[in-house]
């Protein structure tokens, strides 16, 4: 039996009627093609799949949209705020903290939320800060460095 | 990757959380944070006919001093736990705890609650409220009763949970005197479980030397224990490196460790031990 | 405008779309009324099919059909094999399972249902009755008379091969000593972090299919799919959006793109099929797995006399792609960075209950690698002698390339001393070794490894590769003077939109902005080969500069006409044509417009102009290309060239990588206290990116030494089926990585480069084994095998 939903996507208010066993992760990407946000693994493992559910990073594979009625998601499509990209993400772009760009959503999402809880994380707090996020390209340096970029540049706007 | 079909309800209050349990008793299943059940859903280990979703219950999630005790609701979520500068000040093995979980994700969504009703014997709470002598409070359609964490760990994936009961708090009396706390664990390299976990809580004498201990061992046996050898080991030592390393030598007493493909019972012992003498040893540098 | 891009660290044109979640992978590529596919596969690892129930599946709602092995018999050709050794048994591999299952995870049913709940709900309803059949999934036992599984061949063994030049066993006579170790190999899943995906959508009216891909090989997969379906291989268009990573896993034809393809075809509607995480870790092709015995000889100095390799090569229950040659580019690299006389390998492939294994980033040469840099450090420990000390010992020097080796291989170019050189003065290597043996005098366990590696590159020469080694590229200047780059290679993340278009603003001294890099459509590019074994940039590369080059003859010749002066005479600079200043004092009529000016209608292109100066932009004569108004005679409209680069060799890349590492006592935790590594790729187009791909390359390498192992049990259950249990390397799992570089350039091609993708799994694999087991030395251990856990380090440390 479907049930309906209500939720801000990206600022966005949603109505929708959905399986109960649809996971929010296909919500985003099948039924409002929002596709930035991608799978990787089926045990919350990858975290590919990171949004921010109420402002807290959550794996998008390991809640069903039901439990998201209700809340406001934020996805890697609307990190980017009147054009202008996220610190995170101009940090990616400047230290090359991407390959093939598939674990690359959920690991700036991720990268947000610790910059959120902690403005100047060390090597060691971005490390474990990151610790639900896989990537197989990068070798994760270049990523650490985006971060720290990050970092460097929101003290600087603030 | 994709579940079972179910049916879903979310309930505004505990009471109807209960009576939709108890709707079906061998169908229903209480979804909390969902970080245990959803992955199992995925991998359709689990195929529960009716989630009843008390991660909405506002009231569930709290963290609050009451009298000599720390009451924590049960969907109050890992981050919540890790985050709390109360919980720093008067019991920091929760945060400690807490902060070892999976993470920062999974720390955002999952919940004591869930987790400990889960009783995976690799998780992490379990060990922590066993060093903390924590009470749980179950309620079920005809009343409340309150049970032992000691008591609440029954065997693998398996607790004192009765069907169509569901957990709704962790009472925690407040440590007091001179103490000390350490949460230290082996992760999985892979999924991030604890090949073995060690909670301590140190309670001193003026003279600094050990009151009592209280220690949960997980990752070790079916299911989380008291290391209850080690403890009476401690028990009126100076807790010197000696005594420590002695007493930790008693940690797999009555046990026989786990063996998987990370780590053979007999490594797993070595961890054990290992573990705990620093987790005691990390418990005796913080005390006050 | 004067260029240098090449050499600079340039941001990458790819990312805007990727960091803001704008970039289309095949799952998120939607068409209107899409089926979705899911497989029903094997739970046993051996076993007759007795019999398929599909009946409760079809009649669920949503469910549209559901194909069996029988279905497609004889509609869908075998799964391709490229591989062409001497005596090869090549099993017939179906795209579904027929009477029998030979791995867990082999497909045997494909569902299509309306959307992809309803196609996973329906695997559950096929009941499948198996009779099960004895399991082998040890190498060495599918060898020596365990149960056969491929009942046409009597035996398991695929087959065997030795190679190698000069006289092995005098190579044995002449040494003072001889060092042997088995050594394993651990098999391992490249968990790409995009699973692999097939979309595929038929048009019947024009009679045409296209494939949307995660693959590497997108025209090689064309050729492959349209010859196992039957459709003309010009109907059949590929087009891989953007890859998630491949490391080798999607250089492959699976049954399930021609699958796809085919059901698309019946049901003239799309069909979209993503692979789960589950899927990925039982029929993706896994790497490495095998195990072989090395056996050195050398003198008393540390001269190397010889080396022999003989090994058993776990291939799996079917050949993929390249399963049966991966173990023979091991063969390839027996010489390592090192002079060796005489060198023999002898492989044995089997067959065994499991996947595949096939190219897995490295492909054979890091197995090499490791074997011969593992032999080095027990020479070195029979000598007691550094192990630096024994490599420098044995390296041919500058002057000796190109290197012929025992292998058969002649080496391009090499340096190999300055690199070692280089990553000891970075580390500080004297220094470090006073450090470890202070620290050991404490109690504490420091070890440090060393590699100093060798690889090959640039894959390849046809003659020596299967299907073609050459790459494709087509530059061409639109008439607005926008550059458009089609090249044959197909990156999944490695960075060719960029560095590919570093070359080619420079060539043509235009903005980096105005070059736009396409791959990986076989509708809109040449026929290519691909992107695998670090051949993107030395051939793909190449060819896109060898195409510029022609692009920039006939532009040259236009200039010319238009300057009238002869060609000689103009100079080419900064993106402009000009007269040579000699030519241009003798030079008459330069002030008159060369180019007619006509009446231009309204929202036409205008009309290239010479403005009476000496001097034209590549864009004017882009334009006056295209308007082909006052073309020199003979020449063709347009300005576009196409190249065709074919390698005379490989490449051989090399550098020294030094790893330091402490072990706990107590839990036998391994710490990375330093990893240096010096690269030398040849010539660098892109710094950033080039340390963005050694950093992935080492920690792949992590992954393999301490970590990863793909674990099948004897019942051939694979035990680590989630990522639950196969440990991909986090984060928190890596040192701080310092490198540094030297640049040899390559003869080969007229770029310099040699390529770097697989460095990182072919360097540092031996360097961090070397480094635990150096820590480990005190306890008289020699050797360990992968992946070193910390059970493995505690019971050294234990005596047990």
């Amino acid at each position: 039996m479907k049930k309906a939903i209500n939720l801000s996507v990206n600022g966005v208010s949603r109505t929708d009627e959905v399986e109960p066993r649809m996971l929010l992760v296909h919500y985003l990407r099948d039924v409002l093609d929002l596709t930035g946000t991608h799978v990787g693994c089926e045990t919350s493992l990858c975290g590919a799949c990171t949004v921010m559910l109420d402002g807290q990073a959550v794996k998008s594979c390991t809640l069903f949209a039901v439990q998201a009625d209700g809340s406001a998601v934020t996805t890697i499509e609307g990190l980017a705020q009147n054009g202008e990209l996220h610190p995170v993400q101009e940090g990616f772009w400047e230290k090359h903290g991407l390959q093939c760009g598939y674990c690359t959503p959920g690991m700036i999402v991720t990268a947000a939320q610790l910059l959120e809880r902690n403005a100047a994380p060390s090597r060691e707090e971005i490390c474990h800060g990151l610790d639900g996020n896989l990537c197989r390209c990068t070798g994760y340096q270049h990523i650490i460095e985006a971060v720290e970029y990050a970092a460097a540049k929101k003290a600087g706007q603030s | 990757m994709i579940p079972a079909q179910f049916d879903y309800q979310a309930p505004a209050t505990l009471e109807e959380a209960v009576s939709l349990l108890a709707s079906d008793l061998d169908g229903a299943k209480i979804l909390a944070g969902g970080h245990s059940l959803i992955p199992a859903m995925k991998l359709r280990l689990a195929q529960p006919q009716l989630l009843v979703d008390i991660g909405r219950i506002k009231s569930l999630a709290y963290i609050r001093e009451e009298g000599d005790e720390i009451l924590i609701g049960a969907t109050t979520t890992h981050y919540q736990l890790e985050s709390s500068d109360l919980l720093q000040r008067i019991c920091p093995l929760l945060p400690d705890c807490a902060k070892s979980i999976g993470d920062v994700q999974v720390r955002n969504k999952g919940t004591i609650g869930g987790s400990l009703a889960h009783a995976d014997p690799a998780a992490d709470w379990p060990a922590a409220v066993l060093a903390l002598g924590a009470e749980l409070v179950l309620v079920g359609p005809k009343a409340e009763r309150t049970v032992k964490a000691e008591d609440f760990f029954v065997d693998l994936f398996t607790t004192d949970l009765q069907p169509g009961e569901i957990l709704r708090e962790i009472r925690i009396k407040k440590p007091s005197g001179r103490f000390g706390q350490s949460y230290q664990k082996a992760p999985h390299p892979a999924s991030g479980f604890a090949v073995v976990g060690i909670a301590v809580h140190l309670g001193l004498n003026d003279d600094g030397s050990c009151k009592a201990a209280a220690i949960g061992v997980t990752g070790v046996d079916v299911k989380a224990y008291r290391a209850k050898g080690v403890e009476a080991a401690l028990s009126g030592t100076t807790i010197d490196d000696d005594a420590i390393a002695q007493a930790s030598l008693h940690v797999c007493d009555g046990v026989d460790p786990n063996s998987d493909l990370y780590a053979s019972s007999e490594y797993r012992g070595q961890l054990a031990r290992v573990h705990m003498r620093r987790a005691i040893q990390a418990a005796k540098a913080k005390a006050q | 405008m004067t260029n240098n891009y090449v050499g600079k660290r340039v941001k990458r044109t790819e990312d805007p779309r990727l960091i803001r979640g704008l970039a289309h992978y095949v799952d998120d590529v939607a068409l209107p009324g899409t089926l979705h596919v899911t497989f029903v596969r094997s739970i046993y690892a051996h076993a007759k099919i007795t019999g398929i129930d599909t009946s409760a599946a079809l009649s669920t709602p949503g469910v549209v059909a559901v194909y069996t092995g029988q279905d497609v018999a004889g509609k869908i050709g075998p799964v391709p094999c490229a591989s062409a050794l001497p005596e090869l048994k090549v099993p017939d591999h179906r795209v579904l399972a027929t009477d029998k299952v030979y791995f867990v995870g082999h497909p045997i049913a494909a569902i299509v249902a309306t959307d992809r709940y309803a196609a996973r709900d329906a695997v559950d309803l096929v009941m499948v009755d198996y009779e099960e059949l004895p399991v082998v999934t040890d190498v060495e036992q599918a060898a020596n008379g365990g149960p056969v599984i491929h009942e046409a061949f009597g035996d398991n063994i695929a087959y065997k091969l030795t190679s190698g030049e000069g006289d092995i066993d005098a190579a044995f006579t002449a040494a003072d000593r001889t060092v042997k170790q088995r050594i394993l190999h651990n098999r391992l899943a490249p968990i790409a972090m995009e699973p692999r995906g097939v979309l595929a959508r038929y048009f019947p009216g024009e009679e045409e299919l296209t494939i949307w891909s995660s693959t590497q090989i997108p025209h090689l997969m064309r050729t492959q799919v349209a010859l196992m379906i039957g459709i003309p291989e010009n109907k059949l268009r590929v087009i891989t959006p953007e890859v998630g990573g491949g490391f080798g896993s999607k250089l492959n034809v699976y049954s399930e793109e021609a699958l796809l393809g085919w059901i698309a075809m019946q049901l003239g509607k799309p069909v979209k099929w993503i692979e789960t995480r589950r899927e990925n870790m039982q029929a993706t092709i896994h790497g490495r797995g095998q195990v072989g015995d090395i056996e050195v000889g050398f003198k008393n100095d540390g001269t190397l006399t010889g080396l022999r390799y003989s090994v058993f090569a776990d291939l799996g229950a079917y050949h993929q792609l390249l399963t049966p040659a991966i173990p023979t580019l091991t063969g390839l690299m027996l010489s390592g960075a090192y002079k060796i006389p005489a060198i023999q390998m002898n492989i044995t492939g089997c067959f065994t209950n499991k996947m595949a294994t096939d190219a897995y980033r490295g492909a054979g040469r890091p197995e090499a690698t490791y074997v011969v840099e593992r032999a080095l450090d027990l020479v070195a420990a029979e000598l007691g002698v550094d192990p630096a000390e024994v490599r420098r010992k044995n390296f041919p020097s500058p002057d000796e390339f190109p290197f012929h080796t025992a292998t058969g291989l002649d080496y391009d170019s090499g340096d190999y001393e300055t690199a070692l050189n280089k990553a000891q003065e970075i580390i500080g290597y004297a220094q470090l070794r006073e450090e470890q043996k202070k620290a050991r005098d404490e109690g504490r366990l420091i070890g440090i490894g060393v590699s100093t590696y060798v690889e090959i590159c640039a894959l390849g020469p046809s003659q020596a590769m299967p299907a073609g080694g050459w790459e494709s590229a087509t530059v061409r200047i639109e008439p607005t003077g926008k550059v458009t780059v089609l090249t044959g290679a197909s990156p999944h993340g490695q960075g060719q939109e960029t560095s590919f278009a570093q070359i080619v603003a420079d060539e043509l001294g235009v903005n980096i902005n105005d070059v736009t890099v396409i791959h990986g459509d076989t509708g809109v590019v040449q026929y290519g080969i691909g992107t695998f074994g670090s051949r993107a940039t030395a051939v793909g590369g190449t060819a896109v500069f060898v195409a510029v080059q022609k692009l920039k003859e006939k532009a040259q010749k236009i200039a010319a006409h238009m300057l009238k002066a002869d060609a000689s005479h103009i100079l080419f600079e900064g993106g402009k044509y000009s007269l040579q200043a000699a030519a241009a004092a003798s030079a008459t009529g330069v002030s008159e417009p060369v180019v007619p000016v006509g009446q231009a209608p309204a929202g036409a292109l205008p009309e290239p102009e010479t403005d009476g100066k000496s001097n034209l932009t590549i864009q004017d004569i882009a334009l006056a290309a295209h308007l082909a108004k006052d073309l020199p005679p003979d020449t063709e409209p347009g300005l576009s060239a196409t190249y065709f680069f074919e390698p005379k060799n490989f490449t051989f890349p090399f550098g020294t990588h030094i790893a330091v590492v402490e072990v706990d006592h107590e839990t036998g935790d391994i710490k990375f206290l330093r990893y240096v590594a010096v690269d030398d790729c040849g010539r660098v187009i892109n710094p950033m990116l080039v340390d963005g791909q050694v950093h992935g390359g080492i920690v792949q390498s992590i992954g393999q030494a301490m970590y990863e192992e793909v674990v099948y049990d004897e019942q051939g259950q694979l035990v680590t089926g989630t990522l639950m249990d196969y440990a991909v390397p986090r984060a928190k799992h890596i040192p701080n990585f310092e490198l540094d570089r030297t640049e040899t350039p390559s003869p080969v091609n007229p770029l310099g480069v040699k390529g770097v993708g697989e460095a990182g799994t072919i360097g540092a694999t031996p360097a961090i084994v070397g480094a635990i087991v150096d820590a480990l030395a005190p306890f008289g251990v020699r050797h360990l095998d992968m992946p070193v856990k910390p059970e493995n380090v505690w019971r050294i440390i234990n005596g047990n």
